[in-house]
């Protein structure tokens, strides 16, 4: 990159080649600038899983583009994959530039990096529209249930009974993302923790290989201003209270499938590039195709004090927005202007029609 | 009205409705082509088709017309007025004085013939019995539902073929030429020949009652002409909708607001007749937002992707698009915003017509925003300016807005045909792949050429150097994060240095100079119209030769200020009651030359008429 700062690079060149995934890339050429977040934040484990599930998919970074709304959540995508074009906007307001982008150009993979108050205090207007559109992207909600840059107020995620640091209680309901995304029209939908790295990087691999809106929530504690005793959204928290609904398995399009499952208790999903996501049910009666179902997970969840994690929902018969709009091919952006400017005739005959 | 007073007639611009003079009008001689008719309806009772084959019929006999809806907030039941005026001369603005009634409201019918001046004609319902109020205007009452029924069996349609009557008697009393009236009808309904032979039936039946039971007793005639040869009808919304499609736009996102929406409709229409390939895929994307901020986010989104995109949107939508409008301007992202102006502030009224945009739009956002507004003058220009528009904000790499109004946008107007660009589109500075191979990087808001505008890559360029990080935080040239302060004056420094080019680069005014006069006027937009009928007015009535400057654009080109500097009085035309336009030429202007500024307003709603401008500017000279 000559616009933002390489990475440091390892003291000694290593004396094995360097390891190289599928399209012959190191990881290296998935990591992005030095993040100024702080130490311990849960969002830099997030990103660090971004750039395995990148790297570990052979995604090439160019065909990636980073769009992000404002927050600490927001920043994060200058701190991984420097080699994809990136989008800082406007609070609350990525949705909609998201979905212009990928107008622009539907050949993109997209990937939207946003936080519990950019999503579900401001920006809920476009984060709605965003999910009943099944716009292809990867939506994460980086949730730590307060807003980080602006010190520590509640955002709408907070639990009800959940403590500020100075003592205050929230005693409004949470918006579950998660439930809304389903009940809205996203096609695959789930949660998890960054201190989950399997999980995590299972789902986010998923969610690379699907077409359609995918809407990850993942419990990002921000160990500055909510990870104390009281609160909802600690890791001390998420350690005693994360229920995992099903364990996920991934295996991608290009390796071969050798592991067996068990039909009985396992599910196992064709994804859109070929991939498989193999979920391994830990709840009786759980379905991942069943809205009604899932949306009642979680909603017995939140009655029993438990945090549910794992994919609670996946449709890959959907098809995406820009499907719905029949697009040429290529991307809209760069058609030449015989394609996108009529001819005289059609000009003379529409002015003969005015006559 | 009982519950809502939308009064539009000529009376209720006046402060008060009083019964005119009632002596009798002397015997007069003829006005060919120089005359207006309202016709006053309710809306919902689909009127539209009547008033667009009575425009039609008089532009088919070759005499130039305009006509204007005026129309409430509302969908059906509350008073609307259409305004039809034939003028020889060319003159197409708003007449402030309405020379032909058609009375077809009884809500407003007393109010409405009352508002007449002397001398003036009324078809109305005969069971109206108007004549009780003024026996110093031509009347002619008429049995419309009589007549209805008995060439339209049909009671349910009986609705939409009464409006067709009023064409006949019009026609008849006019002595217009009954080919061009059917020609135009059969034009307006296409292909559903039997609704035509219907509504054809309807305008024969009003004409033989009108030649059987009326003696002319008004001076108005039309005549044929040849003035419309090889002209067309369309209205500005259209017009911007053709341009929008010819300059390839390919992303539309969008929220319905009046006066906006039609253009967006129109170019749906446009776009699936010309822009999906033999295979059924289509060259756009046309999205209908949840709201005017994920309208202007997409169009922004869409334009770093690369797209030509653009949204229409009219006030309140552009007061919610300001923090976006910040951010296109700060991270230099092309848009095309159409803001189809409307009567302000807040809802204020939605139906009527006002330039009362201009202060916010050039300003629009936090911190040091400004942004480049084209300003249509005609449908033409609503075509070209949608055009030039597009090319502008890939050159410019920012949100451009196109300040058209409803006057303009909603209204049929006759113009020449519109010309086939001829350049190529004009994409901006963006490096390729190979580019950045051969140039080995770049820095996204590096001034390489001097022009303040850096080079920009796309999303999807296959090379490792191509990605940049936009931001609407601080950010140096290289796109990186920063709160230096010498960093930030840099970049706000580059960025008032591409205003200047902007203005380079800006439609030049459109200037009428005999250089002999003192007085100059400034218009822009549908102020234009009035303006030029007054200059006549002036020099014909008062024998005061004015020069006249159309602005076409902000920023201001030099000949603007020249334009002041050598006038000793300029008056500044304008459509809102803040003397928007003045105050943005105040701000830009040498100290010596802002004291050359007078101000004329208008801002009732109505579309501004000639006569409006020359009694205020013979009042302000002292003549």
């Amino acid at each position: 990159m000559a616009t933002n700062p390489v990475p440091s690079a390892p003291l000694e060149a290593p004396r094995t080649p360097a390891k190289t995934n599928r399209i012959g890339l190191q990881v290296l050429d998935y990591r992005g600038g030095k993040t100024t977040l702080c130490a311990g934040c849960g969002h830099n484990a997030i990103s660090e899983r971004i750039i395995d599930a990148f790297y570990e998919m052979g995604v090439q970074p160019e065909r990636v583009m980073k769009l992000s709304g404002i927050g600490c959540s927001s920043k994060s995508p200058a701190y991984f994959m420097s080699r994809s074009h990136s989008f800082n906007s406007v609070h609350g307001r990525m949705p909609s530039v998201a979905t212009g982008a990928l107008l622009g150009n539907h050949t993109m993979k997209a990937l939207a990096v946003s936080g519990d108050g950019d999503s579900a205090s401001i920006g809920i207007g476009q984060f709605v529209h965003l999910m009943r559109r099944n716009v292809p992207m990867i939506y994460i909600i980086e949730d730590n249930g307060v807003y980080g840059l602006t010190k520590g107020q509640f955002s709408a995620t907070a639990d009800i009974g959940s403590k500020l640091k100075t003592g205050v209680i929230n005693d409004l309901p949470p918006i579950d993302t998660c439930t809304l995304a389903i009940q809205l029209g996203a096609t695959f939908v789930g949660r998890s923790f960054s201190g989950d790295k399997k999980q995590l990087l299972a789902m986010l691999k998923a969610a690379i290989a699907h077409n359609g809106t995918v809407l990850l929530d993942v419990i990002s504690p921000c160990v500055t201003f909510n990870d104390h005793e009281g609160s909802t959204k600690s890791y001390k928290y998420m350690q005693e209270h994360d229920e995992a609904i099903d364990e996920v398995g991934f295996v991608p399009f290009f390796q071969e499938i050798d592991v067996e499952y068990d039909p009985g208790t396992t599910i196992n999903v064709q994804m859109h590039d070929g991939s498989h996501m193999r979920l391994r049910k830990l709840h009786e009666d759980f379905d991942p195709t069943d809205r009604v179902a899932s949306i009642a997970a979680q909603l017995h969840a939140h009655a029993n004090n438990e945090v549910l994690t794992g994919v609670f929902y996946i449709n890959t018969q959907q098809p995406s927005f820009t499907e719905m709009l029949n697009l040429v091919d290529e991307p809209l952006g760069t058609l030449p202007d015989d394609r996108v400017r009529p001819g005289r005739a059609v000009l003379e005959e529409m002015m003969q029609r005015l006559m | 009205m009982a519950t809502e007073d939308v009064a539009l007639a000529a009376s209720a611009e006046q402060s008060i409705l009083s019964k005119p003079d009632t002596h009798h009008q002397t015997p007069q001689s003829t006005i060919v082509n120089d005359f207006s008719i309202q016709i006053a309806t309710v809306n919902g009772s689909g009127s539209q088709s009547a008033n667009s084959v009575l425009l039609r019929s008089i532009f088919r006999m070759g005499i130039p017309v305009s006509g204007k809806n005026l129309f409430p907030s509302n969908i059906a039941g509350l008073p609307t007025w259409y305004t039809i005026r034939a003028s020889k001369d060319g003159y197409v603005a708003r007449k402030k004085e309405i020379d032909i009634l058609i009375a077809m409201n009884p809500e407003t019918s007393k109010e409405d013939i009352l508002s007449l001046p002397v001398g003036a004609a009324a078809i109305y319902e005969e069971s109206a019995d108007l004549k009780q109020f003024r026996d110093d205007v031509a009347c002619y009452p008429v049995p419309f539902d009589k007549l209805t029924a008995a060439v339209c069996p049909e009671a349910k349609l009986r609705k939409l073929v009464k409006n067709m009557i009023y064409v006949g008697v019009a026609a008849q009393l006019l002595q217009m030429d009954m080919q061009a009236v059917e020609a135009a009808l059969r034009k307006q309904f296409a292909k559903k020949v039997k609704a035509a032979d219907l509504n054809w039936a309807a305008v024969q039946a009003g004409y033989e009652y009108a030649a059987a039971n009326f003696t002319k007793n008004d001076p108005f005639l039309l005549q044929p002409m040849n003035a419309t040869e090889g002209k067309i009808i369309i209205d500005g919304n259209a017009a911007a909708a053709l341009g929008s499609i010819f300059a390839g736009c390919t992303v539309v996102m969008w929220y319905p607001i009046t006066p906006s929406s039609s253009l967006v409709e129109n170019f749906i229409d446009l776009a699936k007749r010309y822009r999906i390939g033999p295979d059924g895929k289509a060259t756009f994307a046309i999205v209908q937002a949840e709201d005017e901020l994920a309208a202007i986010g997409a169009v922004l989104g869409a334009g770093w992707a690369g797209a030509r995109s653009m949204t229409a949107t009219s006030g309140p939508g552009i007061s919610l698009m300001a923090e976006f409008a910040g951010l296109g301007y700060y991270a230099e992202l092309p848009g095309v915003i159409f803001d189809v102006q409307r009567t302000g502030p807040s809802t204020g009224m939605p139906t009527r017509n006002q330039q009362g945009d201009l202060l916010s739009v050039a300003y629009l956002s936090h911190g040091d925003t400004k942004h480049v507004m084209l300003i249509p003058g005609s449908v033409r220009e609503c075509y070209e300016m949608a055009m030039d528009a597009f090319d502008l904000a890939e050159q410019l790499q920012t949100p451009i807005f196109v300040m058209s109004d409803l006057d303009l946008g909603m209204n049929n107007w006759m113009s020449e045909p519109f010309a086939y660009p001829e350049k190529p589109l004009n994409r901006g500075k963006v490096l390729s792949a190979e580019d950045l191979t051969r140039l080995g990087g770049f820095a996204r808001y590096k001034d390489v050429d001097g022009d303040g505008i850096g080079y920009r890559t796309l999303p999807g360029t296959d090379h490792p150097l191509a990605a940049y990080f936009t931001r609407g935080s601080g950010h140096n040239e290289k796109a990186l994060y920063t709160e230096r302060p010498d960093d930030y004056v840099h970049n706000m420094e580059r960025l008032s240095r591409k205003f200047e080019t902007a203005r380079s680069l800006m439609p030049q005014p459109e200037v009428v100079q005999s250089g002999k006069s003192r007085i100059g006027l400034i218009a822009f937009g549908t102020s234009d119209f009035a303006t030029r009928e007054s200059r006549d007015q002036l020099l014909k009535e008062f024998k005061l030769d004015t020069d006249y400057l159309r602005i076409r654009a902000f920023p201001f080109s030099r000949e603007i200020h020249d334009f002041i500097a050598s006038h000793d009085r300029v008056y500044v035309i304008e459509q809102n009651r803040d003397a928007q336009m003045l105050s943005l030429l105040k701000l830009d202007l040498d100290a010596k030359d802002i004291v050359r500024l007078r101000s004329i307003r208008h801002f009732n709603g109505l579309p501004l008429d000639a006569r409006t401008i020359t009694d205020d500017l013979v009042s302000q000279e002292g003549i």
